[in-house]
């Protein structure tokens, strides 16, 4: 029964995560008016008029982008609760925080000196 | 509270040395390769090497240990000490053709060696893992470098080729692996393998109903390790992959993948799984089903080798062969009592292999173009001319992949006959002769090849002083392995892998 105690908090996470923004999305039918236009009903993309087809090729650095964003992106939701609890941490995991943090300056080094964040 | 964070105290670092000193040196080797000018990248190959025998040294100062770290999820043993020094030679013998080859070639990349520690950490921790997550985190460790080395002369279409297909199939494999765990998981209830065992010994398995549950769970985990090491019907990429990779790369991988793959499937098989029988048969219940992939990977790997006419597919084939023979081992530590004595006999077939392959595929280095043709078996004609040491050291490789004595491979598959007919699968042993003696057709073709067919010019272009050291490494542990077994009998001996039963 302590395991499934255990598992209930992700449970109870999963149903909050769901009903969070679930709730505005439904409550929104009931309050706004519906007058649905040509222009209304196109795809939104970032407020521009998108243009011709969408299978085209990308410039390959947004992938290289992509992947150091998530250098920095992973980085914080690690870094935010060890930063947070960081007056209650004893050695080891004082010492895994900074593992952690070289392991990211290294990726990071490594796209630096392979010239991944000039835009050619 | 749910989650204690654990004391350094817990975690029982001192036994995790070797991997993780591997795994840092891989990290610190990516930043300094950084700073390496491109012109002298053989730097860089040295560091390599400097890490590899910083962590054969920290492993040979716990070799005799046994303890678990990381909560038990870790295992320091003798066998996994004795798989470290078989990955950590095969990483040094593998940087030692590399560093002329990807010269020559134009693939002189710094990432490589970095690629190859970490594939080497993988295949290190896959002996360590006592827990099937661990072995899932490890087989991806082993697997992502080797799939970023088989593309690396990667506008060759061939190369490409490679690393696709063994990215996707490697990824079907994992696939495999995780839900076969998570099916265990169902039914025992826990990851850690000895605590698998205990589920199974105390009847509670039985007392849920969940037995079958576990068995298809064994089955795909089963599936999973089979892609990794190659065994029939898994091993459709092998030859593909093998050939498309740069030599190299085919000869670390061929050696690499199959010491992690059967490291893993031995460990989870032995230390996990033992007492699954179905209806209170006398052998394990994987048993059955070990010995009929073997059978099936002994015959399809000898007789298509036959026909192969490159150096690199005769030599995947062949390793797929290979794979059969230690898989003989994996079904005979099947039988109740045998485990440890398998077990030790596959760990001693997996260093004779080692030498013996890596060997044979450095001399394929050697006589490859520039452009990565040239690896034909025909060009081995008139090689017992034009450079007759390499030659003859060639047809000892050959006759030691064949089991001929004073060679490392009789003594492997000596260990492996006597620990299959002794566990009762006669029919095994006699099939793994008979296909002995199909081999000797395609490995003896190459010896006539070079000495008895006229042919000229001098083909070893690509034999360089590194290549031959690395030829000479090997040449001496072929022999020292068969003319003195006990030197590594005597290391592989304390194996405790089976638990009383």
């Amino acid at each position: 029964m302590n395991v499934l105690n255990e598992w209930a908090f992700i449970g109870v996470f999963f149903a909050i995560a769901w009903i969070f923004p679930a709730l505005p999305i439904v409550a929104s039918w009931f309050v706004r008016p519906h007058k649905p236009n040509a222009l209304k009903k196109q795809t939104y993309e970032s407020g521009v008029e998108t243009v011709g087809d969408t299978w085209v090729q990308f410039k390959v650095q947004y992938y290289i982008y992509g992947l150091v964003f998530l250098v920095f992106d992973v980085e914080m939701i690690f870094l935010f609760p060890w930063a947070v609890a960081y007056e209650r941490l004893d050695w080891f995991a004082f010492g895994a925080g900074f593992l952690f943090i070289f392991l990211l300056t290294d990726a990071l080094i490594y796209a630096w000196r392979k010239d991944a964040l000039e835009w050619i | 509270m749910l989650f204690q964070a654990p004391t350094l105290a817990d975690l029982n670092l001192a036994y995790t040395w070797p991997v993780v000193s591997l795994a840092l040196g891989a990290t610190l080797l990516l930043l300094a390769d950084l700073f390496v000018p491109k012109d002298r990248k053989e730097i860089t190959a040295w560091l390599a090497i400097a890490g590899l025998v910083v962590s054969f040294v920290l492993n040979l100062g716990v070799y005799s240990v046994t303890d678990v770290a990381f909560f038990g999820m870790f295992r320091a043993d003798t066998f996994s000490a004795f798989l470290n020094m078989v990955a950590l030679l095969a990483a040094f013998i593998g940087i030692l053709i590399s560093v002329d080859y990807l010269k020559r070639t134009g693939l002189e990349r710094g990432e490589f060696y970095a690629l190859i520690l970490f594939t080497t950490s993988g295949i290190m921790l896959m002996g360590h893992a006592n827990d099937l997550v661990v072995v899932f985190v490890a087989l991806e460790l082993l697997s992502i470098p080797l799939y970023i080395l088989s593309a690396l002369r990667y506008p060759d279409p061939k190369s490409e080729e490679s690393g696709m297909k063994y990215l996707v199939l490697g990824a079907f494999a994992s696939a495999f692996f995780v839900f076969g765990s998570a099916l265990i998981y169902g039914a025992t209830g826990t990851t850690g393998l000895p605590a698998i065992f205990d589920a199974l010994q105390s009847g509670a398995v039985a007392a849920n109903g969940s037995e079958t549950l576990l068995l298809i769970g064994t089955a795909l985990v089963l599936v999973g390790l089979g892609f990794k090491v190659a065994a029939v019907p898994f091993h459709m990429w092998t030859p593909d992959v093998y050939e498309g990779a740069p030599t190299p790369v085919t000869a670390f991988m061929s050696v690499g993948a199959k010491v992690g793959g059967f490291a893993a499937l031995l460990r989870i098989l032995l230390v996990a799984l033992p007492a699954l029988t179905i209806n209170g048969g006398e052998a394990a219940a994987w048993q059955t089903t070990v010995a009929l992939i073997a059978a099936a990977t002994l015959i399809l790997g000898n007789f298509v080798a036959i026909v192969q006419t490159n150096i690199k597919r005769l030599l995947a084939y062949s390793s797929i062969a290979h794979a059969g023979y230690i898989m003989m081992a994996v079904a005979a530590a099947g039988a109740t009592g045998r485990g440890d004595q398998a077990a030790q006999a596959a760990l001693v077939y997996l260093m004779a292999y080692m030498f013996t392959n890596l060997g044979a595929f450095a001399i394929a280095v050697a006589i490859e173009r520039d452009d990565g043709t040239g690896t034909e078996v025909d060009r081995f004609v008139g090689l017992g001319r034009s450079k007759p040491v390499l030659a003859a050291i060639m047809a000892v490789f050959m006759l030691s992949l064949t089991g001929i004595p004073l060679t490392a491979g009789f003594m492997g598959k000596w260990l492996v006959f006597q620990a299959t007919i002794e566990s009762g699968l006669v029919w095994l042993a006699v099939l793994g002769v008979l296909t002995s003696v199909v081999s000797a057709y395609y490995y003896v073709g190459i010896i006539v090849r070079m000495y008895l067919q006229d042919g000229e010019g001098d083909p070893a272009a690509g034999a360089t002083s590194y290549v031959h050291w690395a030829v000479y490494v090997t040449f001496a542990g072929t022999l020292l392995l068969g003319i003195f077994p006990f030197l590594v009998t005597n290391l592989a001996g304390p194996v405790a892998l089976a638990l009383a039963r």
